[in-house]
């Protein structure tokens, strides 16, 4: 996975962007159609609970996951559904959790974009937001101790979650740390109804950075060649022991906060700026523009990824949902010390 | 040689860290300068690089050290009083207490918490926290009430692979003293006949153990003989020995140091009356510290938390039903 992406100098070096462009965008448009499908099964009833899209979101996500090493830490929330993928998960995992297969990585046990693989480095997001940042932190320092050096942790959150207390303490604990941690926000205007004129009073969240004595740097969220450059030079940044990098991503929300939600307090304005302009159309006409795709070939990986889909979702519909009778109600690892009195 | 219970902390912490290099002790101002209340003194030195300095971000600490037990670390992270985990509430319920069950992979974490009132501590350095935690699935809570309990439970805490709230009593640190350091123990998750006895049953735990005992040496004199159960851990609680106890003396008596509304004492009462109504010949009987935060002022404070006498008096009373 490429490391770095400037303007490419070599023809190596341009054929690893545009390779690595390209699976950038298969991606994107991975978690675009997987998204639909779940926006689709949720409006027929399919889905129990809520369904969280990452409509908009794919460009800075995929950026990420496409950018992060074998061995990185990956700690994805709400709207990461294809950086979760270029990092490595299956479209069955994501599947089995969404439709609530006792096979899936959380077996049931939580759902939705709440799943994650711990020991991969893959983090399964807790609710509360920020709360994942020191979490993260604390593989980093582990690594340290165990004198692993050379990966790095990409936390993920949103501009609603820069106002929280778990973030403050947590970007800070990191400078302190000086650890490899690429702190991206995506400032997609809105955190659930709340537009970003009530959710802080700074002029740029990447003004934040110098309060916490880290270097940060702002992208354009809905330009994937931007995102690939702007995060891949955060990363060697933090690969090559400069601390905490804070990546700020503007872009637009392209969805309701949850599917539950028409989002109709989003200002029209912003709908019909350049912000609001939808990152996947942006990166098929990048391609298309240099020829490193047509037409043709579009229609052609949009199907591969559909059967794809559909046939992980075909399995997932097919398992069995945890079964309360079988299922071992303990939530400790130590088996002789949980409760031993009967509850009714 | 003999070491106070603060002593035996700080062995069990320096035993730990040698013996197993994937400890190591996260918190404020534990490091060079000791910790506040001087548990860690000398470790820093002793373990360089494995006992470190933290900012003030109890979300933060706990984070970490969810991190940390993910890679396989086993930090022992040091709250400077239990009062102030709330800040780290979050981190600690929702995070490492839910951990392996949405996951399958255990977090080993133990947390420190200085905690119970000392005079002149007020509301903020003297709160009993082991009632919330034990309410959440996913924790265990400590409350370890001798020398040799403090020291041979938290090098347990430590090898437990599940996240465990370490309640040492504050009052106790200086206060108590052993002889030497235990060579056995009975496990977590055993409680302790403390004095053994016939005519009532005292269930207590950490500080309010001692009162307890103090309260049974005055009742002796007059005839009564109180068993007073140790019960050196509040999730899990050893019902069992509880029961058996509650069977021999058919009265019983909770006392605890934290608010009334629930907590440990309403939890064994609770456990009793379902599961051993047959075997009371009383109605079961609890004393708690009063319903508003821990006062500063010394009348105040000693009025405010269960003493041997309001525990006598108790008895007395619960004797003559």
């Amino acid at each position: 996975m490429l490391q770095s992406v400037l303007e490419p100098s070599t023809a190596e070096n341009a054929t690893l962007f545009h390779e690595t462009y390209l699976a950038a965008y298969r991606f994107m448009l991975t978690a675009r159609l997987l998204d639909d499908k779940f926006a689709a099964l949720g409006r027929s009833g399919r889905i129990h609970g809520g369904v969280f899209l990452g409509r908009g979101q794919e460009a800075l996500s995929a950026a990420a996951g496409v950018l992060l090493k074998p061995g990185d830490v990956f700690a994805p929330l709400i709207r990461d559904a294809a950086g979760r993928l270029a990092f490595g998960e299956t479209i069955l995992d994501a599947a089995r959790t969404y439709l609530g297969s006792a096979r899936g990585p959380m077996r049931g046990r939580d759902g939705n974009v709440h799943r994650g693989r711990p020991q991969e480095g893959y983090l399964p997001m807790i609710s509360h937001l920020g709360a994942m940042i020191s979490v993260v932190n604390g593989i980093l320092f582990a690594r340290r101790f165990k004198k692993i050096s050379g990966t790095i942790g990409v936390a993920s959150v949103g501009d609603g979650a820069t106002s929280t207390g778990a973030f403050h303490e947590a970007l800070n604990q990191a400078a302190v740390e000086k650890l490899p941690l690429v702190l991206i926000v995506a400032n997609n205007q809105y955190a659930y109804s709340t537009p970003v004129s009530r959710q802080f009073a700074c002029h740029d969240l990447a003004d934040k950075a110098a309060g916490y004595g880290v270097e940060a740097d702002s992208v354009d969220g809905t330009d994937l060649n931007a995102c690939l450059e702007t995060i891949g030079r955060a990363m060697t940044r933090a690969r090559a022991g400069h601390g905490p990098q804070l990546v700020v991503a503007t872009l637009l929300r392209l969805c309701g906060h949850g599917e539950h939600d028409p989002a109709d307090y989003v200002d029209p304005k912003l709908k019909n700026s350049s912000l609001g302009r939808d990152c996947l159309k942006v990166a098929e006409e990048f391609l298309l523009d240099r020829k490193r795709l047509d037409v043709a070939q579009r229609g052609t990986i949009r199907e591969e990824i559909i059967r794809e889909i559909e046939a992980a979702i075909a399995q997932a519909q097919r398992e069995p949902a945890p079964d309360p009778f079988s299922e071992e109600w303990r939530a400790i690892a130590t088996k002789h010390l949980s409760e031993t009195h009967e509850e009714s | 040689m003999s070491l106070t219970y603060l002593e035996a902390i700080r062995e069990a912490q320096a035993r730990a860290l040698r013996d197993d290099p994937r400890v190591f002790i996260y918190g404020q101002d534990v490091g060079v300068f000791g910790g506040a209340h001087k548990a860690t003194k000398n470790l820093a030195k002793e373990f360089p690089g494995r006992v470190l300095d933290s900012p003030i971000s109890e979300d933060a600490i706990m984070g970490l050290a969810v991190g940390a037990a993910i890679e396989g670390m086993r930090p022992i992270v040091e709250m400077q009083f239990a009062d102030f985990s709330t800040v780290g509430f979050n981190q600690i319920v929702n995070q490492a207490a839910t951990l392996f069950w949405r996951t399958n992979v255990p977090c080993p974490v133990t947390v420190r918490l200085p905690f119970g009132g000392t005079s002149g501590s007020g509301p903020f350095h003297s709160q009993c926290m082991e009632t919330v935690y034990a309410h959440y699935p996913g924790l265990i809570v400590l409350t370890p009430a001798t020398v040799e309990d403090a020291y041979s439970m938290l090098l347990e805490a430590v090898a437990i692979n599940d996240p465990v709230i370490f309640c040492e009593h504050k009052f106790l640190y200086y206060h108590l003293k052993a002889e030497k350091l235990p060579s056995e123990a009975l496990p977590v998750g055993k409680a302790r006949i403390a004095r053994e006895g016939r005519d009532m049953t005292i269930v207590a735990y950490s500080a309010m153990v001692h009162e307890a005992l103090e309260a049974a040496k005055e009742l002796a004199p007059e005839g009564w003989e109180v068993e007073v159960v140790d019960l050196r851990s509040v999730k899990p609680i050893d019902t069992d020995t509880v029961m058996a106890s509650v069977a021999r003396t058919g009265r019983l008596l909770c006392v605890g140091e934290a608010w009334p509304w629930g907590g440990v004492t309403a939890e064994i009462i609770a456990r009793v009356v379902s599961e051993g109504y047959g075997l009371l010949d009383a109605p079961p009987q609890r004393l708690n510290a009063k319903d508003t935060p821990v006062p500063y002022h010394p009348n105040l404070w000693m009025a405010h938390r269960p003493t041997h006498h309001a525990i006598t008096a108790a008895a007395r009373n619960l004797l003559r039903k």
